[in-house]
């Protein structure tokens, strides 16, 4: 993040130090003055030759005068016949800055500057003008915002010009998007070979073009028309499909992050713990409190909040165990009522320290944006990263549990507690560790939900329920049964979402679980052998 | 269960038998009694006088006392922890909404006869089939008993069917009031939404704001109360009682012996939510609304451990559970409202590490313990 940010600042400290080579710069200055000259003394009639010479200039700053022309922020300082671009034109004075240099020159009144005036003509052929300037830059990617920005924007001079730039370019993807471009323009004519470029775009431009074009009078035109857009809505299907997929999938990696904790405390120990949620939410606020000791830095703050947020939630689950959980053992519905009244104080505890209200945690610049894979389908990067942060936590608990010292024993004392005991392994101390394990990974799924939901005092309460029901579903004791459980259950939720609303899809949901333990009240995934027996 | 003519008599005579009956009854008889008195007799300006205010008050605690009651019948006697008694709870208050927000005929913001406000507001131009025959007092009170039975029925002979038990079938009826919470906040569901039902004008043509009603509602609440308790002791005096224990005790074992326990248990259960139904609608004229709220799971959850303070497996401590904590809660909330949520939290820790036998274990220790062994869980399976 902070290394970046450096990289950024370097690069434009190096920008600086290149522009401001005073040799070069006088000479493109004159330039640059009599070319704004031009455009501001000459008639309407001569502008837009004015405007053709400032564009074809090749200057770096040509594409900021006109657009400042075009928003009628380009002035001239009446008395120095200095030009300026406006900033800020509110008020008697405006501030201003200068149009060769780009330094800000402060505030100037209004009276003392001279608008460079501009029709709604000279206007329109600025945009095109605007938009294949943007066609010429050096940088890929904006020459792409660029090119998808024309489509369905462009008139026959465009396209022409849009043809020569074809010629030159070799970024195939901008390649593409100008093709297209070209292609809608022609759909738009009534040109029927067109048609079958436009047949696999995703882009709602070409979608209306060819749903144009399918009330044609022309029946060939009308009939491929119908023909692509048949095609589109596919493929379209197909990445709305994805898109469920995928918000499904990130919901399920949610719930099993929330889960997995208790998968161990109530699975592997059978201990029912009702304050889960409250540990999900002692991470959630950890990652929050990170924020605040480091402010400035959210990334790291959060990178930090990991192992903060598992040692906060842990601890509290160790002073959970040893002052109520030990004396309860064996009495699983007393348990899970001692619980929940921690739950309760803990959540009071929070409102009363913190603040009843939602507290914000700041998403770090390289979580928040989204990957766009085509053009109906884009992934937000935040729910991209829980996934993978669910997937790698899922992982990091199996090899704990199958290969560890810790691991071998927690199973052992949950399949035969004597017997382990007899082997010489401190059941005690197993049950701490066991506890505090599935607790400190609550707190690792409350730093993962502080990106994609609100930290509040009530954020765990509106988890337990859901977690409860991934357990329960997917097995008891069983960790695989909890990863599928919840991203199952997650996706089936997101894909009945559509018809029957977000409440029903959780109602319905509910119903299918109490169903299904009809079937299987053993979960998906139960037991075997004598760890089964209970 | 087969019982011979003779004794079907005795079932439900014994518990007046019983020396915990006849005390819970004559305290109960006496406290409604001089409730009443007190309010009546008295003058306003009498330090000794009881307000139409704390009449309904007293009221709402004789309700959650019943709901407690209903609650310790299937925990205490049947080894099943219900974190969802208070949708039975609020589905009998539902049921009794429907009939008082009927009542109010044309006499609501919008005039319509036939129409309740919210429906008027959401535009809808007729009743929902639901919504017949409550404008009939039988009827809607027959459905208090009955809707809430249903759901039981419906819920239980899928759960008791599968043999779930313990801690699933707790998870899984606090699942059940949790959906039921959500379905009922939907405007769709023609349950007046968040809102829920409430500008209730007359029951049985009593009208609601006066006195003298409320103290009717407070004696009402007082014998459902004392009936309640009379069904639970002799169902829990019973063969059928007796068998219930067994299932909670050593429900296998029970099993093998030849008993269906689900039979057992599903009849248990249906009766308790019955008598959560009549609390909940004895409960929503006095306190003048029924809203979603009352299906939360934190609601639910906090009747076991008005149980559990009281005493389980004992009926009386419910009883004493329920009107004690929630006269904390009264107080608490009117004196510092931040630190009732402590309270309770804390109450459920020292109740369950502290004081697994509850006030009534308190109780009983002084005189012989007949108890039957600690109820907690000590059945085989855990």
């Amino acid at each position: 993040m902070s290394i970046r940010r450096l990289l950024t600042q370097g690069l434009i400290v190096c920008c600086l130090l290149l522009s401001s080579v005073p040799a070069h710069a006088q000479s493109s200055d004159d330039q640059a003055q009599t070319l704004l000259q031009a455009l501001a003394d000459s008639s309407y009639a001569d502008k837009a030759g004015a405007i053709n010479d400032i564009a074809k200039s090749g200057d770096d700053r040509a594409r900021g005068w006109l657009d400042a022309f075009a928003n009628g922020k380009l002035s001239r300082i009446e008395k120095s016949g200095q030009f300026v671009i406006v900033l800020e034109n509110r008020g008697r004075n405006w501030t201003v800055a200068d149009a060769l240099t780009g330094e800000p020159i402060g505030e100037v009144s209004r009276r003392d500057l001279d608008s460079i005036r501009i029709n709604n003509s000279l206007r329109r052929d600025l945009d095109g003008i605007l938009a294949v300037i943007d066609l010429t830059v050096k940088d890929p990617a904006r020459r792409l915002t660029a090119a998808r920005a024309l489509r369905g924007s462009i008139d026959d001079t465009m396209a022409e010009r849009i043809g020569d730039l074809l010629k030159d370019e070799d970024d195939s993807r901008v390649r593409d998007a100008l093709k297209e471009a070209i292609a809608i323009h022609q759909v738009q004519l009534g040109d029927v070979s067109a048609v079958s470029a436009l047949s696999g775009s995703l882009n709602s431009e070409a979608r209306s073009a060819l749903t144009a074009a399918t009330r044609s009078d022309d029946p060939e035109l009308a009939a491929a028309a119908k023909d692509a857009l048949k095609k589109i809505r596919q493929k379209l299907k197909w990445n709305h499909a994805a898109e469920t997929l995928y918000f499904g999938l990130s919901l399920g990696s949610v719930l099993v992050l929330a889960a997995i904790g208790l998968a161990i405390t109530f699975g592997v120990m059978g201990v029912i713990n009702m304050a889960h949620g409250e540990l999900i939410m002692l991470g959630a606020y950890t990652t929050w409190g990170m924020q605040q000791l480091l402010p400035g830095q959210p990334g790291l703050a959060l990178i930090l909040a990991i192992p903060a947020g598992f040692l906060v939630s842990a601890l509290a689950g160790i002073a959970i165990e040893r002052s109520v959980i030990q004396f309860l053992k064996g009495r699983p519905l007393e348990t899970l009522l001692a619980t929940f009244g921690i739950s309760l104080i803990l959540q009071q505890l929070v409102r009363t320290v913190i603040s009843p209200l939602n507290r914000t945690v700041i998403t770090p610049d390289w979580m928040s944006g989204s990957v766009m894979i085509n053009e109906a389908l884009s992934l937000t990067l935040n729910r991209l990263y829980v996934i993978g942060f669910a997937l790698v936590v899922f992982a990091g608990l199996m090899l704990i549990m199958r290969k560890t010292r810790l691991g071998l024993e927690v199973r052992a004392v949950t399949q035969n507690r004597a017997m382990a005991r007899a082997m010489g392994i401190k059941a005690t101390r197993v049950d701490i560790l066991t506890f505090a394990l599935g607790s400190g990974v609550a707190g690792l799924a409350g730093v993962a939900l502080s990106q994609i939901t609100n930290v509040g005092p009530n954020l765990g309460q509106n988890y337990i329920i859901d977690s409860f029901m991934v357990v329960v579903f997917g097995g008891v004791g069983n960790l695989w049964g909890t990863l599928v459980a919840g991203l199952s259950l997650g996706t089936i939720n997101q894909l009945l979402e559509p018809w029957a609303g977000a409440v029903l899809a959780k109602i319905v949901v509910l119903v299918f679980i109490i169903l299904f333990i009809q079937k299987r009240p053993r979960g998906l995934f139960p037991q075997k052998g004598r760890a089964a027996e209970g | 269960m087969t019982r011979s003519p003779n004794s079907a008599g005795m079932w439900l005579a014994r518990p007046f038998t019983e020396r915990s009956t006849q005390w819970f009854l004559g305290i109960l008889t006496l406290a409604v009694a001089l409730v009443s008195i007190l309010h009546l007799a008295l003058p306003v300006s009498n330090p000794l006088h009881v307000s139409a205010y704390t009449v309904t008050l007293l009221g709402k605690y004789l309700c959650y006392a019943l709901l407690a009651v209903a609650v310790d019948l299937v925990w205490g006697f049947l080894g099943i922890l219900s974190l969802g008694h208070g949708a039975f709870f609020a589905v009998g208050g539902y049921a009794m909404g429907m009939y008082l927000m009927r009542q109010i005929g044309d006499r609501g913001v919008y005039g319509n006869p036939t129409l309740p406000d919210f429906m008027v507001f959401l535009n809808w131009d007729q009743l929902p089939w639901y919504w017949h025959g409550f404008d009939m007092a039988w009827f809607a009170f027959v459905m208090v008993l009955l809707a809430p039975g249903l759901l039981a029925l419906v819920f239980g002979f899928l759960a008791f069917r599968s043999r779930v038990t313990g801690v699933y079938l707790s998870i899984i009826t606090q699942a059940l009031t949790f959906a039921l919470m959500l379905a009922f906040f939907r405007n769709e569901m023609g349950f007046g939404g968040n809102n829920g039902l409430t500008d209730f004008k007359d029951i049985l043509g009593f009208n609601l704001r006066t006195d003298a009603t409320r103290l009717g509602l407070f004696i009402a609440t007082g014998v459902a109360l004392g009936l309640g308790y009379i069904i639970c002791r002799a169902i829990v005096g019973s063969k059928l009682g007796r068998v219930s224990i067994a299932c909670r005790d050593a429900e296998a074992r029970t099993r093998f012996l030849g008993y269906r326990v689900e039979r057992v248990q599903l009849f248990v259960f249906v009766v308790s939510a019955m008598l959560a139904g009549v609390a909940g609608a004895l409960y929503v004229p006095q306190v003048g609304i029924i809203n979603p709220s009352e299906f939360s799971p934190l609601f639910s959850i906090e009747v076991v451990v008005w149980v559990a303070l009281g005493g389980r497996a004992t009926l009386y401590g419910a009883v004493i559970g329920a009107i004690l904590v929630n006269y904390a809660k009264t107080v608490f909330t009117g004196v510092m409202p931040d630190a009732w949520l402590f309270a309770l939290g804390g109450l459920f820790v020292l109740v369950t590490v502290l004081l697994p036998k509850g006030i009534a274990g308190l109780i009983r220790h002084r005189k012989v313990d007949t108890t039957p062994e600690t109820p907690a869980g000590k059945e085989a399976t855990a």
